[in-house]
This record gives C-alpha cells, structure tokens and sequence, in this order.
C-alpha cells in the first residue's frame, strides 16, 4: 500500500485539477458561463426594442406631430387627441383606484388582524392576476352594453387593474412605518383614527405614491381594455370621459399595426416613442424614489 | 366617532374590491349565457369558428393557447431562471444594481410596443433567418414540419410571450435565491463544492416550490396575453402541428373580433371565450399561490 500511494504522489508535480475535479470545474464554468450570456441576452433583448422604438420613433417626431389633430378622413396628422385621451383615462382611473387601494391597504394592516384579511388579500391575488381582456370584457358586460364607448368605461378597466397593485405597495409600506412612532402616538392617548391619518400615512407617504406611480406606467401602457371600451373615438381633442370614447395611445399604435400602411407605421411609432418615454421615465423615477423612501422609513 | 369613519370606510373599499371580483364572474358568465345555452360544454373542444354561419368553437383557441404559453414557458422557464442565478450569486454588487432593474424594466414596456416590434422587424427577420434554419436541421419534427410562410405564426407569438414572460421567473427567483441561508451555501464549499454544485444541491431544492410558483405565475401572464398575441399571430381558424403556422389563441380572439362582432350569438361566444379565460387564469394563479405557501411558508413569492 505504502509503495502505492509512493507511486502515485510525486510531490514535484504542478498543482493541477485532474480527473474527477477538472470535469466538474468544467461543468461549473460552461453553468456560469450560460448564466451571464442569459442575463446578457435579456438586456441586449431589452436594447434592440428600446432602440428600434427610438430610432423609428425619432424620425415621425416633429411639434405638428405632437400638437395636432389628424385629418378628420385619411391618414396623417398629429397625436394631440391620443395623448390629451390617454392623460384623461389614466388620470381617472387613478383618481378611482388610489383612494380605494390605500384604504384596503389601511384595512389589512391596521384594522384586520393576521388572520382576517384572508379573504381580502384572496380576493387581491385573484384581482392581480385577471388577464387584462377579461377585465375588458366584464366592464364591457357592465358599462358598454347598451350605452355605447366612454373613456369613463376604459378608465373603470384601468382603475381595476391598478387596484391591486397600488394597495399591495401600499400595504408594504405601512408595514414598514416603525412600531415606535405608533406606540409613542397611542402613548400620548391619540385616537386611533387621528393617528392613522396624522403619524402613520404621512410616514408612509412616499412609498405610496411611488407605487401609484409604478401602477400608473403599467396602466398607460393597458391596451387590451381600451380596445374593446374605448376604441371609436372622433380625431379632436376631447376632455369629457362620459360622452363618447376617447382616443388614446395603445390604441391608435394598435390600429396602425394593424393596417399595412408605410406612412402609418411611421406614426405608430412616433406614438410609441412618447408612450415609451413616459414609462420608462416614470417607472425608473418611482424606482429610485422607492429606494430612497425605504431607507428613510427604517432608520 | 372618528374610529368608526375611518373603519366604515376602509371596510366600504374592502367590501366594493370583492364585490368587483363577484361581479366580474356574473357579468362575464352571464355574457356567455345565449352562447352556452346553444352550444353547451361542447363549445370547449369545438373547433369551427365561422361568424357567417353562427357556428362557434374555442378548440383551436384553446389549442394555440396552450401550445404558445407553454412555448413561452419553456423558454422563459431556464432563461429567467438563469438570470435569478446571475443576479443573485454570480455577478459582483455593482452589475447586480445595474442589471437587476434593467431585467424588471423589460416588464415594463407595454405590449402593444412589443407586438408591434414583433411583427414588423421579429417576424420579418424569424422568417427569413430564423425559421428556415429550423425547418431545414429539425424538419423532422413535426413541431418544425411546414415551411414557414410569413412571419406571422405561432412560433413568433410564443417568442413574444418568451419575453414578457422571462423578467417575471427572473426578478421572483432571484428574490427567491437571496433568501437562501448562506450558512447552507458556505458549508457547501467547505466540502469542496464548486458553485454549480451549491445550485444544484442547496439553491434550487431549496427553492424549487418558490420557482415553480414563479413558473406559474408567468404562464399566467402569457395565457392572458391578448394585445402583442393579436399582433403576431396571424389570427388562424384551424389547428396545426407546426408552429410556422397560424394561429390564435383566447385572449387574442377576443381582442380582434370584439369591435367586429355584429351578432349577439357572435358577441357571447366571445364572452363564453372570455369565462374559459378566467377560470384558467384564476386557476393558475391561486395555483401558483398556493405552491409558494404550501411548501414555504416563511418565504413571499407573490409579489
């Protein structure tokens, strides 16, 4: 045994993986290598859309183009009307949906205990992961069915769609108010009520608008139900969501995917480039905003 | 007096947020009344959709549904899952705060942006680099059998779908991965294990529910895609093996020929496609919910 190992161990031989070790470091570097060309192929997905929305979108952009009308028949003009629409029909739906998600948030951290908002935090997940066309196609069944296309319609779609969202984010950020600060209000014999509104959602403030904001871009960019509720909608600028349809962006960039039209194609995606820049503007910047507001809240 | 304000309204939002939940089931199946009372449970697995003769099917819906959310998932599934690992032991501090939201930021663009990418410079270029090179190595497969024909196809949608899908599995798994204890992972490599092995044997057990969930949760998406779906898939009637072909799916059927649809027959099948959508995507995701709870209390997964 002793001349064996002898044999095989030769102390003046460079320290190399064999065998058994160079196959699994092998293994291990091809596991790291596909991780990071994933991550690599994600963000270079990630670039070619953004660049191809930019580069086509740069060259329908003009002032005309961002200020006026359509035509009232045929094709050209500007995205006034769609941008005035899509503004109207997002600020409504968050004007529905924020008031609503912040007080279900209130409820499920303040009021409800761990165990009773079970059904509400259910009824939330069920309420998340709804496929945007059903939506639509409920809000159709209730608004649309013998009272024609409203942009209110579209913004009731919306606002459905962000509810979840905002009072999820919400509900985190209340729970991150610190203990302290309730314990000292109720220590000074401060109702309940009084503290809610005036200690607890000033502290939480911050985290709350930055989710609405989050659920605004994701709401800006919601076609499926503008589709189907507010889709025909005259080429002027209109600011009443309860007459008729509104005009608004997603669509007016899904109508013209839709037609095999150079020139429209242009327009479409000049639409998509301003629709584009607001969201990524808007969910970077409550991103950042987020960040800073959590560590504020737990110091 | 002020307690009771504020509780009766919290209470109020509560109680009209499951009242909206409630009243979608009605409206939505009731919608689906006139279509269900005519064509019954049958409607499901029927394949023939011709408004002109009021003869209405969701077969090959359900069909192009499956085959592409599951394209999407399969895809997505290692990708994002990959990325998680990337994300959350691979790359240094730095890359991690710089890559990180740029994977959720792909969420963010809107699918009607995506769709309309997809089928004027994807589709165009799948068709003619792409699908040609599939169809000639793996013709024999029946899922590559055709020859493709325009860029609108199954295959396209599924790639969509792919990317919307893919920074959902990779934001939930990479959260899901920092949780991991790093007492487990260090003891790992005090026996010797190289990074891949500490994966294979500590990360993913550890977390395979979480993942899976997270799985789930992305299918759940790309079965309700309508929008980019539309744009791609080129809107068939009938069912084919091959994915460079035609197609269509729920959600998709409905965004079309909503606008469109003239009878009231016509109308309610398409809500009668709209139920069938809703109790799929429900069902996936309370699915996907109770997999993360089930099996790992501690840990969210729902984000």
């Amino acid at each position: 045994m002793t001349d064996m190992t002898e044999m095989l161990f030769d102390p003046a031989a460079p320290l190399k993986p064999s065998g058994n070790l160079r196959r699994r470091q092998i293994v291990n570097r091809v596991a790291e290598t596909g991780a990071t060309a994933a991550a690599v192929l994600a963000i270079a997905v990630l670039g070619i859309v953004i660049f191809a929305v930019v580069a086509h979108g740069a060259a329908a952009l003009s002032w005309h183009f961002l200020t006026h009308n359509p035509p009232a028949f045929g094709p050209g003009g500007g995205i006034a009307p769609a941008i005035v629409g899509t503004v109207v029909i997002v600020a409504l739906a968050t004007a529905i949906a924020m008031p609503l998600g912040v007080l279900v948030a209130i409820y499920l951290t303040e009021f409800a205990g761990p165990r009773g908002g079970g059904p509400i935090r259910l009824v939330l997940d069920v309420m998340n992961g709804l496929p945007s066309i059903v939506v639509a196609v409920f809000v159709f069944g209730l608004l649309v069915v013998g009272h024609g296309q409203t942009g209110f319609a579209g913004s009731v779609a919306l606002a459905i769609i962000m509810l979840p969202l905002i009072a999820r984010s919400s509900q985190e950020v209340l729970l991150l108010v610190p203990a302290t600060q309730r314990e000292a209000a109720d220590a000074l014999g401060v109702a309940r009520w009084r503290s809610i509104i005036g200690v607890i959602l000033p502290g939480a403030l911050g985290g709350i608008l930055t989710g609405t904001v989050l659920a605004v871009a994701r709401a800006a960019g919601e076609t499926a139900p503008l589709l189907v509720l507010t889709s025909i909608a005259p080429p002027t600028v209109g600011v009443n969501p309860f007459g008729h349809a509104l005009p608004n962006i997603p669509v007016y960039i899904f109508t013209l995917s839709e037609q095999a039209d150079p020139q429209g194609f242009t327009r479409a995606w000049g639409a998509a480039f301003v629709l584009l820049v607001f969201i990524l503007i808007s969910s970077l910047g409550a991103r950042a905003l987020l960040a800073r507001s959590r560590s504020k809240i737990s110091r | 007096m002020g307690d009771a304000v504020l509780y009766g309204l919290c209470a109020l939002a509560c109680l009209l947020t499951i009242a909206t939940i409630v009243e979608i089931g009605y409206q939505v199946f009731s919608g689906a009344h006139l279509a269900f009372s005519k064509f019954g449970l049958g409607f499901i697995g029927h394949t023939r959709w011709a408004a002109n003769f009021d003869a209405f099917g969701a077969g090959s819906f359900l069909f192009g549904t499956a085959v592409s959310s599951l394209m999407a998932l399969l895809l997505a599934a290692p990708i994002g899952i990959a990325i998680g690992l990337f994300l959350s032991m691979l790359a240094p501090q730095p890359v991690r705060a710089v890559i990180g939201p740029l994977v959720e930021l792909l969420a963010a663009i809107p699918s009607v942006i995506l769709g309309f990418w997809g089928i004027l410079l994807l589709a165009p270029w799948l068709n003619k680099h792409a699908e040609p090179w599939l169809h000639g190595t793996f013709g024999f497969l029946p899922i590559f059998g055709s020859t493709p024909t325009t860029g609108a196809s199954v295959f396209t949608a599924g790639l969509i779908l792919t990317i919307m899908v893919l920074p959902i599995i990779a934001s939930i798994s990479r959260d899901l991965f920092l949780t991991v204890p790093s007492e487990l992972q260090d003891g790992a490599a005090a026996l010797g294990a190289t990074r891949w092995e500490t994966v294979r044997g500590v990360v993913l057990p550890s977390t395979a529910s979480g993942v899976t969930a997270a799985c789930f949760l992305g299918l759940g998406r790309a079965l309700g895609e309508a929008i980019a779906v539309t744009q791609v898939i080129g809107a068939g009637n009938a069912i084919h093996s091959s994915l460079f072909a035609t197609g269509d799916t729920l959600a998709s059927r409905i965004a079309n020929q909503f606008q469109g649809a003239t009878t009231k027959l016509q109308i309610s099948a398409l809500f009668y496609l709209g139920a069938m959508l809703l109790v799929i995507g429900v069902v996936t995701n309370l699915f996907a919910q109770w997999i993360g709870r089930r099996f790992d209390v501690q840990r969210s997964v729902a984000r």
